[in-house]
């Protein structure tokens, strides 16, 4: 009697305690990609310091990650809004609707340009994105013009192409699992990889064999994994004025005492360039929100309003203050009427 | 027998040069290993504190802040809520005008106002309002926080010939050399770093929120896992008997002592955040699964305490007609204490470090607020050093080293208390 009196007492207990650490929650909590993470946090922390709401918490957890999150389900412990640096999939909104999220609200918010840079120490590089596919594709179409592919035999980026110097292939990006990686192979690689014509109509025909041929980074050594910590990519280039690094726009920014930019296709990467479109290299960036929450948790449209301002977003406003390239006014005037209205998402 | 004798000595002496030799080389081998050890070391700590110090040092800028109603956009001095959202940041981008008169054009003044933190109005709204009747009207001079580019300029100024211009341009490298030569400018120990929680303005960045995480985990840990792995330890030790069953727990809780933290992390997910529904990112679920982390180091070790105290203890204590419960809480546990605390600050210490598992249960994120309490959001130091150290802004290099300076002093806190209570309190047989 006694024993069964003490296991339910610590029950009750157990069950009180998770009631009172879960029973609401007050302040928002956004996962998601850590390329949008430093812009995500600059806009919470301004939002806490201006507003009577609590900061928002911001998790860097990959895109994919954070979308996993943010579609478990409805209630206080999911995540209110997650971060991405590409679109969501229509496999992730399916998983999102299994879970009952079903009211999504989609905000692009601006650009990123992917930058490959080298030491401020030697030349900078005139690459194109043909060059840069041939650099870095595990296979690599047959020198001879027949429409057949080898591995890749490149050692020097004079191999490449004659008008670069004779300095061996070492590039340092980041890993796989890396969104900053991903958008890198989609926009560079495949973009040189379009530049042969038998290539690009494989797309229509055998579009699998299409992007094996595109989207397949070497692993014989040329290119180097470094990690996700472009930090440290910057400071391998400082070491090592031969190699070439991976990284987002923003670090070029921060660094340029250190390292430069190599033009693309004839592109410097620049805040002008990339906002204009002209320097390929650029890739969207969005976040989600649960419109479930919106009226749940208090400050979600608070926050959604101080994001989409003009003083956030805006040509001048404190994001660009940070690295992001802004949308162009009749972007930002469509996608901030649409969050206003909380539309919902449509693919 | 008297011959080999002889012989015995002869080839003793024979080899007596090469065994000496040996014998030296053996000890010099000890010697290089620590001096590599110790090499280490020094180039760890050169390279820290040479890369942080400069963080507790911080740029500040005298300016002459004219507290204008209007351009506060105060007309009642009484309501609180005005002197709330009044417009400090004008009155400060006013004084700059003043200043630098000669600037117009619109690109010019934002190059202007980028010199002074943006975190400058907070600080300038408190002052403002712990007096406000006095100061309304009235001329001050206030030092003010100086943004990060500026603070990087001026340190990589003072420091080498060459200094890093970075952001600044060449027009706003001339506005902070004119306050260089005005000596309005001067470098103060970096308060903000001690007292207030993350930021992504690297000026207004501090350590305080990351560490009263820390704190509230390891309150979390301590409570639990003590008390749980004592228990656990007097168990295993005094009452369980010798089967096959507690050989099968031995050897597991070994195993679980060398298993990858972050799988306790994905324990805790499972569990805590998935079945139980508790929130991310709070102290109380990193402090559970900081505890299941520790549990097998603090049994470990308690039990190692237990069996050091001699039986003759135990036998006496039953002899004069103790019971086992008398025993063990009156002699044995008193005179194990000493090794039991020292294991559960290694463990403590261990958990202080601890980074993967929490990752999973969202401690790795971006906490302006400092928490309170167990189930305030939070995070902790070495993921605070983490999150540093992928920033792109050029002062969270130097803030990084200083937040890996706190840990490591944190670090060296704890395991000097354990050694000093193992020495101060262990009795020896």
């Amino acid at each position: 009697m006694k024993k069964t009196l003490i296991t339910a007492a610590l029950a009750a207990v157990a069950l009180a305690g998770a009631q009172w650490v879960s029973a609401s929650r007050d302040y928002i909590t956004i996962v998601g990609s850590s390329t949008v993470f430093p812009f995500s946090t600059v806009v919470a922390e301004r939002f806490g310091r201006s507003t009577a709401f609590k900061t928002p918490n911001v998790e860097s957890t990959g895109s994919g990650g954070g979308l996993k999150l943010f579609c478990n389900g409805v209630g206080v412990q999911h995540p209110d809004i997650t971060n991405s640096s590409r679109r969501i999939k229509s496999t992730e909104v399916k998983m999102c609707h299994d879970n009952g999220v079903t009211g999504i609200v989609e905000v692009l918010i601006g650009y990123d340009g992917i930058v490959l840079a080298n030491s401020v120490r030697s030349k900078p590089m005139q690459l194109t994105r043909k060059d840069i596919f041939l650099a870095l594709a595990k296979e690599v179409p047959n020198p001879d013009d027949s429409a057949s592919l080898i591995a890749n035999p490149y050692k020097t980026w004079k191999d490449v192409n004659p008008r670069l110097p004779a300095v061996e292939i070492e590039v340092l990006g980041p890993p796989p699992t890396s969104g900053t990686r991903d958008a890198f192979v989609e926009l560079a690689l495949e973009g040189g990889c379009k530049a042969f014509d038998w290539i690009k109509a494989l797309k229509s025909e055998d579009s699998r064999r299409y992007k094996t041929i595109c989207h397949t980074m070497r692993e014989d050594g040329p290119y180097i994994d470094a990690g996700e910590n472009d930090n440290l990519i910057v400071q391998k280039l400082n070491a090592n004025p031969f190699a070439l690094g991976i990284f987002g726009f923003s670090f070029l920014d921060q660094n340029s005492d250190k390292v430069q930019g190599s033009p693309i296709d004839g592109e410097d990467p620049t805040f002008e360039s990339i906002a204009d479109g002209s320097y390929p290299v650029s890739r969207p960036l969005y976040f989600y929100v649960k419109k479930a929450h919106v009226d749940v948790i208090p400050g979600i449209k608070e926050f959604l309003a101080e994001f989409t301002s003009e003083r956030a977003w805006g040509d001048e406003g404190y994001l660009t203050e940070k690295g992001m390239i802004p949308l162009a006014r009749p972007e930002r005037t469509e996608v901030a009427s649409n969050v206003k209205m909380l539309k919902n998402l449509s693919m | 027998m008297n011959k080999s004798a002889e012989k015995t000595i002869d080839l003793v002496n024979r080899n007596l040069a090469k065994r000496y030799r040996a014998e030296k080389r053996f000890r010099f081998y000890g010697l290089l290993s620590i001096s590599f050890g110790l090499l280490c070391l020094l180039f760890l700590f050169t390279d820290i504190i040479g890369k942080g110090h400069s963080a507790f040092l911080q740029t500040y800028v005298a300016l002459d802040i004219h507290f204008d109603e209007e351009v506060l956009g105060i007309d009642n001095i009484d309501d609180p809520a005005q002197l709330m959202v009044a417009n400090y940041d004008g009155v400060i981008r006013k004084a700059l005008r003043d200043q630098f008169s000669e600037v117009s054009s619109r690109r010019d003044k934002r190059a202007l106002y980028a010199l002074i933190s943006n975190g400058a109005g907070f600080d300038l709204q408190r002052e403002f309002s712990l007096n406000p009747r006095e100061l309304l009207g009235q001329t001050r001079t206030f030092w003010l926080v100086a943004d990060d580019d500026v603070d990087t300029y001026l340190k990589s100024y003072r420091g080498s010939g060459e200094a890093f211009t970075g952001r600044l341009s060449e027009q706003q490298r001339g506005w902070v050399q004119t306050w260089v030569a005005e000596e309005r400018i001067e470098k103060r120990f970096n308060r903000i770093f001690f007292t207030s929680g993350d930021s992504r303005e690297p000026e207004l960045a501090g350590i305080r929120g990351a560490i009263m995480g820390s704190l509230f985990t390891l309150a979390v840990t301590l409570v639990l896992s003590f008390p749980i792995g004592v228990a656990a330890a007097i168990y295993l030790e005094e009452y369980a008997p010798k089967n096959k069953w507690t050989d099968l727990i031995e050897v597991n809780i070994n195993n679980l002592a060398a298993v990858p933290s972050i799988i306790f992390g994905l324990l805790g997910l499972a569990i805590f955040i998935n079945f139980f529904e508790m929130p991310r990112s709070i102290p109380l679920v990193g402090g559970i699964v900081l505890t299941l982390m520790t549990l097998p180091t603090v049994i470990i070790s308690s039990r190692a305490a237990i069996k050091s105290v001699p039986p003759s203890i135990r036998e006496a204590a039953l002899g004069i007609g103790a019971s086992k419960m008398q025993m063990i809480l009156h002699h044995v546990l008193p005179l194990a204490m000493p090794g039991m605390l020292t294991g559960a600050i290694i463990g403590m210490a261990q958990a202080l470090g601890e980074t993967a598992p929490l990752l999973m249960i969202g401690m790795v994120a971006f906490i302006v607020d400092i928490p309170g309490a167990v189930n305030d959001p939070a995070t902790v130091l070495p993921v605070q050093i983490f999150l540093w150290s992928d920033s792109p802004e050029r002062a969270f290099v130097e803030r990084t080293s200083a937040a890996i300076m706190v840990l490591l002093a944190f670090l060296i806190i704890m395991n000097t208390l354990a050694v000093w209570l193992r020495k101060r309190l262990e009795r020896r047989w």
